[in-house]
Order: structure tokens, then sequence, then C-alpha cells
């Protein structure tokens, strides 16, 4: 497994000294432009996950590399996107999505000479999503989907090599949550990043992921890793098909038995 | 929004109005009816006021020493204008001087403050404390320090007003959402990145409306300042127009910090609307 883009070997982590342990021998190897969903019974540490594999928290034991580096700091190869959409109700929808640009480098240095470039770049992006026409608008005048839409692609404008989605669905309605999928999957197959999705949706998680990891109670261990073979592009119809509802059930088996634990 | 070309109302049909459009304006008509009452309603309070006032000291014949009518009040207002004026253009000076020093200490330290938790820990019990510290007892001390006059009214208003623009900037910088910043950390994003890209912006409904309180502290400071130790200002025109009994211009310098006190709060009022129109979502 040398060529894992994203590799945890034996991981423990634990917030605070004499906490119980967050996360617990965790070992996973991610290819790079794999589809990782995440699931799992809540509180179980999934968003440890997320911070370990950022480096926004260092792990108590064990080690998280990622491109072939060791991970301590916070890596800017990283978009990020939670449940609250975090947009800056001060700034336009397409300001808002510049927003990275106007951090991470060498996007930063370049922005002011190449300002045309990379608001062509993010209109494109806005496009790409189905938000066309609301590059001017502030975020609170957008619908909840459509602000989890701006979401990713501020997430993705500085084009980072790994996606890391906390529950980014997670408030919207089943119709909404649906179309999200598609654009998300679409988005996906056009710029081929390394996707760590974590959801407690089991369809969703069947829906777009290569690789399904199932967590325990916390403290959190990786129990299954179940490789998901259904052909792309995934439609609606996809999620009636038998091998999906058979994905699904299976999963759901799994985490049933993990809460009766 | 100027790139929105898109849903436009149909033009309007000709003909006999829909019943749709006909309510919709009889609502428009009696919307503006509200409007009306509503900027009309500060004045006919405020009139109202004095109307009652005045009715009171003369249906019960109250002397003049004891409270003078409004009227009384605006006639010495009047009569005592030259001087009126000279001191309240003193006492508005030290307000403004001392709620500017107010504004760029507080900023200063709010923003101190409120960008770390061990900093807030360390000043909190100290800034409570001064808070608690009533004003006039501090007076003596300035004049120890500065004499009397203008120095320590303009250092009285300082002090009276830092505070509320310490507490919510402090508020608008530590409230910030932690998924944010975690967004904003995994770009690289130092302190200083996140302080002016989000921390600012985010506290400026905070900040602006903090101002609006300490503007109107700034002016107990100096009026109180004056009251002890001055020979100009407002506090001090007062003093010594008690101290002849002439209560009407003791009232009519009440009256003056009163406006004063009205119009620079109307002022940072739509400062703070101008500024923030994101906040209030109109």
């Amino acid at each position: 497994m040398s060529h894992a883009f994203i590799e945890l070997d034996r991981v423990r982590l634990r917030y605070r000294e004499g906490d119980d342990l967050a996360l617990e021998q965790t070992t996973m190897s991610i290819r790079e432009g794999e589809f990782v969903a995440v699931v799992g019974p809540s509180g179980c540490g999934k968003s440890s996950l997320m911070k370990l594999v950022t480096g926004l928290m260092p792990p108590t034991e064990g080690n998280v590399i990622v491109a072939g580096q060791e991970v301590t700091d916070p890596i800017s190869i990283v978009g990020m996107a939670f449940q609250a959409s975090t947009l800056l109700p001060w700034r336009t929808t397409l300001d808002n999505i510049m927003l990275p640009l106007e951090i991470v480098q060498p996007h930063r240095s370049r922005l002011r000479k190449h300002k045309a470039e990379y608001i062509e770049k993010a209109r494109t992006l806005l496009a790409e999503v189905g938000l066309s026409g609301c590059e001017d608008k502030f975020p609170w005048e957008l619908s909840g989907g459509m602000q989890q839409r701006a979401n990713l692609c501020r997430a993705l404008i500085h084009e980072p090599r790994l996606l890391m989605l906390d529950e980014p669905f997670g408030a919207l309605d089943a119709f909404t949550r649906e179309e999200l999928w598609d654009a998300l999957q679409s988005l996906w197959m056009e710029h081929k990043f390394t996707v760590i999705l974590v959801t407690h949706d089991l369809r969703e998680a069947a829906y777009l992921a290569d690789t399904i990891y199932v967590m325990s109670k916390r403290p959190g261990r990786i129990l299954v890793r179940r490789e998901n073979e259904l052909a792309r592009p995934r439609t609606q119809d996809t999620s009636f098909t038998p091998p999906f509802v058979d994905l699904v059930h299976e999963l759901r088996d799994e985490i049933r038995s993990v809460r009766a634990s | 929004m100027s790139t929105e070309p898109a849903v436009r109302q149909p033009p309007a049909p000709s003909g006999p109005m829909p019943p749709a459009a006909r309510r919709k304006k009889t609502m428009g008509r009696r919307l503006a009816e509200h409007d009306a009452t509503k900027k009309a309603a500060p004045w006919v309070a405020t009139i109202g006021l004095f109307v009652v006032w005045e009715m009171i000291c003369r249906g019960f014949s109250v002397p003049e020493y004891i409270l003078p009518t409004p009227s009384a009040s605006f006639v010495a207002v009047w009569q005592y204008r030259d001087a009126i004026w000279l001191h309240a253009a003193q006492t508005l000076y030290t307000t403004v001087a001392g709620f500017i020093i107010a504004v760029v200490f507080g900023v200063l330290l709010g923003a101190l403050v409120g960008s770390s938790k061990t900093i807030y820990d360390a000043l909190n019990p100290m800034l409570i404390g001064f808070n608690s510290v009533p004003k006039v007892a501090v007076v003596p001390i300035l004049v120890m320090w500065f004499g009397i006059g203008t120095v320590p009214a303009i250092l009285t208003a300082f002090l009276i007003s830092f505070f509320p623009i310490v507490v919510n900037v402090a508020t608008g910088l530590a409230t910030l959402e932690p998924e944010l910043r975690d967004v904003l950390r995994s770009l690289g994003a130092t302190r200083m990145d996140i302080l002016v890209k989000v921390g600012f912006p985010r506290a400026q409904p905070f900040f602006f409306a903090s101002l609006k309180i300490a503007i109107t502290l700034a002016f107990v400071g100096s009026v109180l300042s004056e009251t002890v130790a001055s020979n100009k200002g407002i506090g001090y025109l007062m003093m010594s127009a008690s101290s002849k009994f002439n209560m009407p211009l003791v009232f009519a310098g009440l009256m003056v910090i009163a406006v004063m006190g009205i119009v620079m709060y109307e002022i940072f009022n739509r400062i703070e609307m101008r500024a923030t129109k994101w906040a209030t979502r109109g």
C-alpha cells in the first residue's frame, strides 16, 4: 500500500490528557482520487478523523501521512465544508467563494494581478453547481441548498487535492439533499479530487462513495471497510436497484449491531 | 442587483384594477399612514411631556425654585444663549474627545481580549472591577494629576465610555463559529488573517451598537467631571446656576445636554444602520 494518498497507521487520539480516547487503533489507506465515506453512530469520532487528516489536531499515537508527508500542521491542500455553510453574510456569493484565494498560497500573492482570471474561475465553478446569476447575491438571499452549493464551491476554489466534508447535507430537506449528491458527484467526476465524506446517512454513503468505512461507538474504531462497485455516474434510478438497496441494508445491519453492542 | 435580468413582474393589465392589486393599494396607503404615525410619535410624546409638566407646575403653583415650568426653561435657554453656547461647545468638545480616545482604546483592548482566551481570563476581573468603581470617585484623582478643567473632563468621559466598546468588540470576535475557524486554519490562515478577514467584519454590528451606548455615557462622564472640577462646560454652568437659585437655567442646561445626547445617538444610529446593513437584512 505504498501508493496511498492518505495513510493512517494505528492512530489513537485523545483530546486532553485524562480524557477518554476519541479514536482507537484507526488504520486507513486511501488512494488519490478515491471517494471515501465514513459512517457510524453519532459521537463516534467521525469529526475527530477530519481534524486528524487535516492536521488541525495531532494524533496522540500513530502516524497520519497525507501526500507522502507526515501531517503535523494544518495542510493547505485541503478544502473543507461543514453542515453549517458558514458563508460570510457581509460578502456576496462571489466574494465568499474567493475567500480561500485571499489566504492560500500561491493564489494569495497572485490574486491582485490576476483578479479577472480568478473571478472567471469562480464564476465557472458556480455555474457548474447551477448557481449562475447568484454571484452578486448575499448568502441570506440564497436557499439552504444554494448556500451549500456555494459552500462546496468555496471548498474547491483553490483546487485542493483533498475535500473533507462533515455532514454537509445534514440540514437539508430530502429532495435538495439528493440534488446536491448529483452536484457533488459531477464535480468529483470532473475534477478528480479525493473526498472524505463524514455522514450518518447510509443512502448518501452508498450513493456517493467508492469505499465505505463503518465506525464503532466511542472510542471510534473502524469496524468494516466495504467497497462499493456500483457504476458511475449513479443516478436517482440507481438508488432503487437491488444492489444499491442491498448495500444500504447491509450497512444498516452493521450500524445496528454497533449501536446494540 | 443589476446582474439579475430574470424575473420581472409582467406589465400591469389595463382596464379595471384586479381585486388583488386594489387590496395592495389600500394596504400601501395604510402602510404610509402607519409610517407617518411612526414619524410623528416621538414628537407627540415629547411635546406631551412638556405640556403635562407645564400643567402640573401651573395647576399646583409649584414655585420656580423647586421646579420651573418648561416654558420658563426655554426662556432661560434663549436669555442665556451666549453663555450656554460657550459651555455647550466645551462639553461637546470634552465628550467627543473622550469618546474618540475610548473608541481607539476600546477597539485595541477588545481585539486583544476577544482573540485570546488567556488574555480574556487574565483581564476580565480587572475590567469588571474597574467598571464598578463610580467614576465620580476618580475625578479627584484626575484633578490632583491634571488640575481642574478640560483634561479631567475628557478623561472621565473616556473612562466611563470605553468599557461597553471593549466588551462588545471582544464578544463579536470571540463568538466566531468554530467550523469557520477550522476552514480558515486549514487553509493556512494566520491569526491576523482570521482577525482581518472575518473577526473584524463580524464584530462590526457589536461595535456600532456599543458606540451608541458609549457616546451617551461619555456625556455622563464629562458633565460629571465639570460639575465637580471645572469652570467651563454645561456641568459647571448648572452648578453655578443652582448656587444662585436660578432653576430655569439649571433645567435649560439639562435640556441642552439631552438634545446633544439625542443628536449624537442618532448620528451613530444612522452610521450603524449604514455600515451593518447585512446584519439587519433590511
